[in-house]
């Protein structure tokens, strides 16, 4: 395990021991079928109970039977499933962090008691439905309606795309601009609703054709005249403030998970390269080679003491949203460029599903693209330091 | 019933490469630590004997109890995230250990705690001197009952049966507790322990190749919270006397000879036959 500057002395007895109690499961289980699953474009459904049982799913949430760890355990368990596969980390932070958090936050609670022991216990499944066709980094611009019925209740229409776990969701938080409520503070601004999938009018369909995060069901969900009652509203936000908290609680997330795949790629590549002879000698003796898995190793230590201190100030309520970006920025682009470094390392043996590193390569792509492009991240941060925003 | 599960941190040894020599003792610099596994098979035991594991409850208590430096905090604590409900951990440098002096000072630790059942490992996988166990039910005047395969405990929680696997067959004893047990990894298998509460007709999962249960997230974050009692010698009143010393570690030689990869099984019977000489 990469701890080049003894990470592990910063870290409590159980924050040591939710990542090693992930690592061996993923190991045990995941690190054997995943290669197979990636191949098929298939999501490993039969793991969903074993994610459950290991407490997993909302593991950072308090009551309604999650695990209620801190920041740092949960970024550590993040780093662990994502060291085997973040097709595998996406599905435990779509149910985590977009789904189960919000409803925990904003939820009634009668709505957390209807979903969220059901959630974390794996047996409802939730999908997060904020990115439309034509609005994806601008999702303030969105045009899924929510429209207020006489009778009470509301009628969504619109379409979201590339949605994680559409097609085997129970439930979607759909995010959509509700019009018709007669109070000014409310219409035209972004709620979040509590759809069942089997409402009428709710379609979900499977995206085929990915080249990257094959492991995970991306989908594109098709609202049409679906009809919810009030209890399908979260009553606590009101605004773009609803979803932005939930991609920060997931690109948190994120910024430890890509440390682990960055850290499998970089443990490939080493080995392989003491092993692998050409020429005189094995190539990790060459300088060239030696200078690429400095480069690695240097990257993930710098991401992994950056990550700790912004877990530590998560901890603590003063982690600023651009300090999350900053953070996911930097860990996204260094881990796949990892990734690409061990891919060039492994030679042809590199593009083989035998070894993980072109797996991770190509997930890389989604997590770089996905909660905030790397460009985004970019504009929050200079938006933060500088005081001017750049993205209209 | 109250079981006492002994349990020491060992260099993993998946990374028995990292081994280094410091003159007569092995170096502890850059090993990871891990549970001892064959303590890991008897506090699987311990667990399945102490609880309802169709109900998911424990019926039972287990104390783990650990001789090392601080650090072996962590050992503990990974037990008690798999249900164990309290830890020992008495203060101690590996180096001024011997196996008598553990069994001395697990003596103290059983007199105090009065568990019904000692359950430890058959051995350390570092030191593998395969003694302290036997040497702790001497101090005890305790039966002591080497690999274990199947435990079962009659209505009252008093007495034992207990099969041994050996070569020529399968032998069964009855032991009336209190009493040290070791295990051997037979009793992972489903259907090894029964104690009278969990269904007879529950199935455990196979472990695997793994030396006990996972823990879970909720476990191990409840564990934070469960009791762990740090004792020095002193608060135990152990006189530590060793009876043996290290005076010597060789690391052993590299592996010499080549990998030959043969075609067919009737070519490896005559290879062993005519050139290792083995058949
Ligand atoms: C596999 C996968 C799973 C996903 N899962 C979910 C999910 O579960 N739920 C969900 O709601 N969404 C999900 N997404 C959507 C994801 O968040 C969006 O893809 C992302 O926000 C980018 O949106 P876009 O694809 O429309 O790209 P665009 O917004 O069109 O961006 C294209 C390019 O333009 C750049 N760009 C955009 N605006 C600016 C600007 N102002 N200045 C400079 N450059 C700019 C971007 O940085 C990028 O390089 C998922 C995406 C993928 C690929």
């Amino acid at each position: 395990m990469v701890d080049y500057y003894g990470l592990d002395e910063e870290l409590t007895t159980d924050e040591r021991q939710v990542r090693d109690a992930v690592r061996r499961y993923m190991d045990v289980k995941v690190r054997p079928i995943i290669a197979k699953h990636y191949q098929d474009g298939t999501f490993p459904t039969e793991l969903i109970g074993g994610f459950a049982e290991l407490g997993l799913l909302g593991a950072n949430l308090e009551g309604y039977g999650c695990a209620g760890m801190g920041d740092v355990a949960y970024g550590l368990a993040m780093q662990e499933l994502e060291r085997c596969d973040s097709g595998v980390r996406s599905f435990c932070s779509v149910q985590g962090s977009l789904c189960m958090y919000p409803i925990w936050a904003f939820g009634s609670d009668a709505q957390k008691e209807r979903w969220l022991p059901g959630m974390a216990r794996g047996e409802i499944i939730g999908c997060f439905g904020l990115t439309e066709p034509d609005f994806g980094s601008n999702p303030t611009g969105m045009v899924t309606r929510a429209d207020k019925l006489p009778g009470g209740g509301y009628r969504l229409n619109g379409t979201k795309r590339w949605i994680t776990n559409g097609n085997l969701a129970h439930v979607a938080i759909v995010w959509a601009k509700v019009y018709g409520t007669g109070d000014e503070a409310r219409d035209g601004r972004v709620h979040g609703f509590l759809v069942p999938t089997e409402t009428a009018g709710f379609t979900a369909q499977k995206l085929d054709g990915k080249f990257s995060l094959r492991a995970s069901v991306t989908s594109e969900l098709i609202l049409e005249d679906v009809e919810v009652g009030e209890d399908a509203l979260m009553p606590g936000v009101v605004g773009m403030r609803g979803p932005l908290s939930c991609l920060s609680q997931a690109r948190y997330g994120i910024c430890w998970g890509v440390i682990g795949a960055a850290i499998d790629c970089y443990e490939t590549a080493l080995s392989y390269s003491k092993d692998r002879v050409q020429f005189s000698r094995p190539i990790a003796g060459y300088q060239l080679v030696q200078a690429k898995l400095v480069h690695m190793v240097s990257e993930i230590t710098k991401a992994q003491w950056l990550t700790l201190r912004l877990g530590r100030l998560k901890e603590a309520g003063r982690v600023k949203p651009a300090q999350i970006s900053l953070a996911k920025r930097n860990n996204v682009h260094h881990a796949l460029e990892i990734a690409r470094i061990a891919r060039d390392i492994l030679g042809g043996n590199g593009i083989m599903y035998d070894y993980p590193v072109g797996r991770h390569m190509m997930n890389l792509e989604t997590v770089y693209t996905y909660e905030g492009t790397h460009d985004i991240h970019t504009l929050i941060v200079g938006q933060d330091i500088t005081g001017l925003a750049a993205f209209e | 019933m109250k079981v006492l599960v002994p349990i020491k941190r060992v260099a993993d040894p998946a990374n028995a490469n990292k081994v280094k020599v410091a003159g007569s003792e092995v170096s502890h610099d850059g090993l990871e630590w891990v549970m001892n596994p064959f303590d890991e098979w008897s506090l699987e035991a311990a667990l399945r004997l102490t609880e309802d594991a169709s109900a998911k409850t424990r019926t039972g208590e287990i104390v783990v109890v650990s001789i090392g430096p601080k650090a072996a905090v962590d050992t503990l604590r990974e037990a008690m995230g798999k249900g164990a409900e309290r830890g020992v951990l008495v203060d101690g440098e590996d180096t001024a250990l011997d196996s008598n002096v553990v069994a001395q000072i697990l003596a103290k630790v059983v007199e105090k705690e009065q568990p019904d059942l000692v359950l430890m490992g058959k051995q350390s996988a570092d030191g593998d001197s395969n003694i302290a166990g036997t040497k702790l039910a001497e101090l005890l005047g305790w039966p002591v009952i080497n690999y274990a395969s199947h435990i079962e405990t009659s209505d009252d929680g008093k007495t034992l049966t207990i099969k041994r696997e050996l070569d020529v067959g399968v032998q069964t004893l009855k032991v009336q507790g209190p009493a040290v047990i070791t295990c051997s990894d037979r009793i992972l298998k489903p259907g090894t322990i029964k104690n009278g509460v969990t269904p007879a007709d529950f199935e455990y999962p196979d472990l695997g190749d793994l030396n006990s249960r996972l823990s879970n997230l909720k476990n191990i974050m409840a564990a934070r919270k469960k009791p762990l009692d740090e004792l020095g010698l002193g608060d135990l009143g152990v006189e530590p006397v060793r009876v043996d010393e290290y005076v010597g570690f060789e690391l052993p030689a590299g592996r010499s000879g080549q990998a030959q990869f043969l075609e067919s099984v009737d070519e490896l019977v005559q290879k062993l036959q005519s050139e290792a000489k083995v058949l």
